[in-house]
């Protein structure tokens, strides 16, 4: 394995609140190579968002501010580039989608002008290349009759019809990354799925990495390469994803799997983790998931380590410290 | 804002979706505009008004041979007739060409102002929103320095100590159009700068002066359309009013403030004087404002509520 793609490491983004610094993203760190899918779990609040947001440097500051660490994309610290150079890298070599369809494309303007945007902005096309590149995309993406439904308005779209407007305009430059962010959260069931159906196959067709950002363990296990578990701004376990179903290590990450429905088993009540996700602004000292876990004891109100509990599966708990001491 | 409203059916195919040619926000807002009559009423009038002021006294030069400023000796003081539509003045000038010079000047200042309200004024709240946090706070306070200033007591000593001069007008007039615009313009964006579309466009590594002009300053339109439609007959009142006071337009040249308080004189028996001008004034302002209402009415429908 050559250098990864991107490198995160010990990313650290806070917001400073009346109620006092909130630290969304805590610590984290995850490698992502060329082509891969990596899917990042976690819920309301966990810092998923605010992780991919800071890997753009869209963090709005203030109140937000990256106070550490390092996002290496193909040998550069993106946190050290100047703005100009960093506008030059967003959509053209990493490119984001957003969770809800309907408010991510400008009301006012035709599909035509923001998609040729794009394209006029990174590539250097003159408006009549970007017109055609647009429709090129719009059929790429699965728009029937591009040529004529490009000069339509954004209301004039469907939910999933505006997130594949979305993924053409996101995809239009050919990015080495793309970053979603809950890109199916808004749509119903059979279009989610039609989306992720195609996100899937653009991938593989232009070789493009994909972060996948999802409260939906569902999502992650059809899509993603590698799962990382985030609880209160940390990765509490990052594996493979088979792995990561097969043998989680961490309480939380078995507290999501068992609240999942299975469809073949008949349950009176589904399972659901007890308590509420932590207050952000006054997190315990150690172990933030201490207080909901079934398994909590005395040494977490230490910080827990990360540990390796399997091959590049990796925990942060002192239940998986003691079981390896133990074996 | 409006409220798409999705379909709730998934068994519709999106390919049957391009068979409804859906209505832009533009085609609403003029269907809407349309079936407010007075608005349309209004409408009208202002251009029956404004053809009448732009090609009226070219027409009547050529027919009859009077010009704004030509004085007759002969014909001091005439009522209405068919040689003099609107009778004739102290000096014998014809009222009808008078009122529509008036006319020119008095629309003339207003838009003048108002393009100084839509660049200054629309410039300056998007940016200030926009950038938000101390520039925004320093701009805002400058606004609100200029609006603590008595405006027409200004206007009118600025007048006075430098010259009577036109362009001293339009420029004072302009200065104070825009500081309500500012302030609505940034409000707006405040608003729109959060939503999604601006995230994405930064997204793409669209530059701030691109998302401020291309993708935010385009929703603010229905506001500052409304709100330019009001600033012409407000601007109008005031250059009547400094013109009144005699401190606008200078004689010869005539503005409507100009002709109404020349009219004021002779109230008592030469009434023309006074109506015919005061009368055009008068039915401008009317359209102009109901024509503002029902643009405000049709880009904006929820703010009827009231």
């Amino acid at each position: 394995m050559g250098t990864p793609l991107l490198s995160v490491r010990n990313l650290q983004t806070s917001f400073f609140t009346r109620e006092g610094e909130v630290r969304s993203v805590d610590d984290v760190s995850f490698d992502l190579e060329a082509g891969q899918t990596l899917g990042i779990v976690g819920e309301s609040g966990s810092g998923k968002s605010v992780t991919s947001l800071s890997i753009m440097r869209l963090i709005p500051t203030p109140p937000g501010r990256i106070k550490g660490g390092q996002v290496l994309f193909g040998g550069q610290d993106l946190l050290k580039l100047s703005d100009r150079q960093m506008r030059a890298i967003r959509g053209k070599r990493i490119a984001m989608i957003f969770q809800d369809p309907m408010s991510s494309l400008n009301p006012f303007l035709r599909i035509a002008r923001q998609l040729t945007e794009i394209s006029e902005l990174h590539l250097g096309l003159d408006r009549r290349a970007a017109r055609r590149r647009a429709i090129e995309m719009l059929e790429l993406v699965g728009i029937p009759d591009a040529a004529r439904r490009i000069d339509d308005y954004p209301h004039q779209f469907s939910g999933g019809m505006r997130q594949r407007v979305m993924i053409a305009m996101a995809l239009s430059c050919d990015p080495q990354l793309l970053i979603a962010d809950e890109p199916t959260t808004a749509l119903d069931v059979t279009i989610q799925a039609q989306i992720l159906e195609l996100i899937k196959d653009l991938r593989e067709r232009l070789g493009t990495a994909v972060i996948l950002i999802t409260h939906d363990l569902g999502v992650v296990a059809g899509m993603a390469d590698r799962v990382a578990v985030m609880y209160a701004g940390k990765i509490v376990e990052s594996a493979p994803t088979d792995s990561l179903f097969a043998r989680p290590a961490h309480p939380y990450t078995q507290g999501l799997l068992r609240s999942m429905p299975d469809p073949l088993q008949e349950v009176a009540e589904l399972y659901q983790i007890p308590g509420l996700p932590p207050d952000m602004t006054r997190l315990p000292p150690g172990c933030a998931f201490a207080p909901r876990c079934p398994h909590a004891a005395e040494p977490c109100s230490q910080p827990p380590e990360t540990v390796a509990v399997g091959a590049a599966h990796r925990s942060a708990c002192w239940l998986n410290v003691r079981s390896e001491t133990r074996a | 804002m409006q409220t798409p409203v999705e379909p709730t059916s998934t068994a519709l195919a999106p390919e049957s979706f391009e068979l409804v040619r859906g209505t832009s926000l533009w085609q609403d807002a003029r269907r809407r505009l349309v079936k407010n009559k007075l608005a349309v009423a209004s409408a009208i009038v202002f251009s029956v008004i404004l053809l009448a002021v732009l090609v009226g006294p070219a027409i009547i030069a050529n027919t009859w041979g009077y010009t704004y400023d030509m004085t007759n000796s002969e014909v001091v003081y005439q009522p209405p007739s068919a040689a003099h539509w609107f009778g004739t003045d102290q000096l014998g000038r014809d009222i009808l060409v008078r009122s529509l010079i008036g006319g020119q000047i008095s629309l003339l200042v207003a838009v003048v102002a108002s393009v100084v309200s839509l660049l200054i004024g629309v410039t300056y709240g998007a940016i200030s929103g926009y950038l938000g946090g101390k520039v925004d706070e320093a701009m805002m306070r400058f606004v609100d320095i200029l609006y603590s200033l008595p405006d027409i007591f200004l206007i009118i000593v600025l007048l006075a100590f430098f010259s009577k001069d036109l362009i001293v007008l339009f420029a004072m007039l302009g200065a104070i159009s825009w500081l309500t615009m500012a302030r609505i313009v940034r409000g707006q964006v405040l608003s729109i700068k959060n939503r999604e579309f601006v995230e994405a466009a930064r997204a793409i590594g669209v530059s701030t002066p691109k998302i401020i002009f291309r993708h935010i300053v385009p929703n603010t339109l229905g506001p500052v359309i409304v709100y330019t439609t009001l600033t012409i007959p407000s601007v109008m009142l005031t250059e009547a009013f400094l013109s009144f006071l005699g401190l606008g337009v200078q004689p010869p040249l005539s503005s409507w403030g100009t002709l109404v308080q020349e009219g004021v004189g002779a109230i008592s028996v030469y009434p023309w004087h006074l109506i015919f001008p005061g009368l055009m004034m008068t039915v401008t302002l009317f359209s102009l404002n109901f024509l503002g209402d029902g643009l405000r009415d049709a880009l904006d429908p929820q703010a009827r509520a009231d």
